[in-house]
C-alpha cells in the first residue's frame, strides 16, 4: 500500500512540476505548483513526518501560494510568457548535469555509511512532540534567528511593496504611463 | 519496499526539473516558481533521510528551509513589484541596462 502511494505521489508530483516549468500560462503554472506541494506533504505523511507535512500545507500551500496569487494581481500576466528558445538541449543537459552532481555530492556520506543519528526521536512521543523537544532544546538559537529573519522579511515586504502605493498602475491611461516611469 | 534511494532519486529528479526551469525561464515570477520546486525537492530529501535514519535533524533543517522560503517570497515579491513599477515588465531581458 505504501509502495503504491509512493509511486502514485511520485508520478503526480513529477508531472505537476513539469507543467509548472513548461507551461506558458502563469495561472496554470501556479495552480500545478500548489497541487504538487499538497502531494509533497502527502509524501511527508508517509515518511512519518506529520508536523512537517502540516507545516508544508499551511506555510507553502496556504501562505506562499496566497502571496503569489496576490502578487499576480500587480502584473499583467494575461498574455503568454516568453521563453528562451536558443539551444533547448543545452538547458536540459545543464539542469540535469548540475542536479546529478548535487545528488552525488549529498549521497556520498550515505554511500560511505558515515551518517549517524544525533537526535533520535524520543521513545513514546508522537512526531510533533519529538519535533518540539528537539526544536526547543537543541535548535533553540536557530529557531530564534529564523523568527527574527521572518520579522525582517515581513518589514521588508511591507516597505518594498508599499512604496508609491498611491499611484495605481492599472487605473492609469497608456499615454501617462511612460511619464511616471521616468519619475519612478 | 520503498527504500531511501527511491526518495533520493525522486528528490534529485524534482531538483533537476527546478533547475531546468531556472535556466529556461525569462519571466521572473516563473523563475520564483522554479526555485520553490528546488526548495521542495531539498525538503523531501531531508525528510526522507530523517525518517530512514531515525534522526530528527533532517526535519529541523526542512523547517528552517520553509522559513527561509517564506521570507524569500516576501522580500522577492516586494522587489518584483518595485521592478514592475519601474520598468513596466517582469521579463528578465527588459532589465538589461548595460548595452555592449
Amino acid at each position: 500500500m505504501i509502495t503504491f502511494a509512493f509511486y502514485l505521489f511520485a508520478v503526480l508530483i513529477t508531472g505537476l512540476f513539469l507543467v509548472t516549468v513548461m507551461s506558458k500560462n502563469v495561472l496554470y503554472a501556479m495552480t500545478s505548483l500548489a497541487a504538487g506541494m499538497v502531494l509533497i506533504s502527502g509524501l511527508f505523511f508517509i515518511l512519518g513526518a506529520d508536523f512537517l507535512g502540516v507545516v508544508q500545507l499551511i506555510v507553502y500551500v496556504g501562505a506562499v501560494m496566497a502571496v503569489y496569487a496576490f502578487a499576480m494581481m500587480f502584473f499583467d500576466l494575461s498574455r503568454d510568457v516568453e521563453e528562451r528558445h536558443d539551444k533547448p538541449w543545452l538547458i536540459f543537459l545543464l539542469g540535469g548535469g548540475i542536479a546529478l552532481t548535487l545528488v552525488v555530492m549529498f549521497a556520498a556520506p550515505i554511500m560511505g555509511e558515515a551518517v549517524h543519528a544525533i537526535y533520535p526521536p524520543v521513545a513514546g512521543a508522537t512526531n510533533p512532540q519529538a519535533v518540539g523537544l528537539v526544536l526547543f532544546t537543541k535548535y533553540l538559537l536557530p529557531f530564534e534567528v529564523a523568527s527574527v529573519m521572518l520579522l525582517v522579511a515581513m518589514i521588508a515586504g511591507i516597505i518594498l511593496a508599499g512604496k508609491k502605493m498611491e499611484i495605481s498602475l492599472s487605473a492609469m491611461d497608456e499615454d501617462i504611463l511612460p511619464d511616471t516611469k521616468e519619475n519612478a | 519496499m520503498i527504500t531511501l534511494n527511491h526518495y533520493l532519486i525522486l528528490s534529485g529528479l524534482l531538483f533537476a526539473i527546478g533547475l531546468v526551469g531556472v535556466v529556461r525561464r525569462k519571466n521572473l515570477l516563473m523563475l520564483f516558481f522554479a526555485t520553490e520546486i528546488m526548495l521542495n525537492a531539498a525538503n523531501l530529501a531531508f525528510a526522507a533521510t530523517s525518517s530512514y535514519y531515525h534522526d530528527l535533524t533532517g526535519q529541523m533543517f526542512a523547517f528552517f528551509i520553509i522559513a527561509v522560503a517564506a521570507s524569500e517570497v516576501a522580500v522577492g515579491l516586494g522587489l518584483l513589484i518595485l521592478l514592475y513599477k519601474k520598468y513596466g515588465s517582469i521579463n528578465l531581458d527588459d532589465f538589461t541596462i548595460m548595452k555592449g
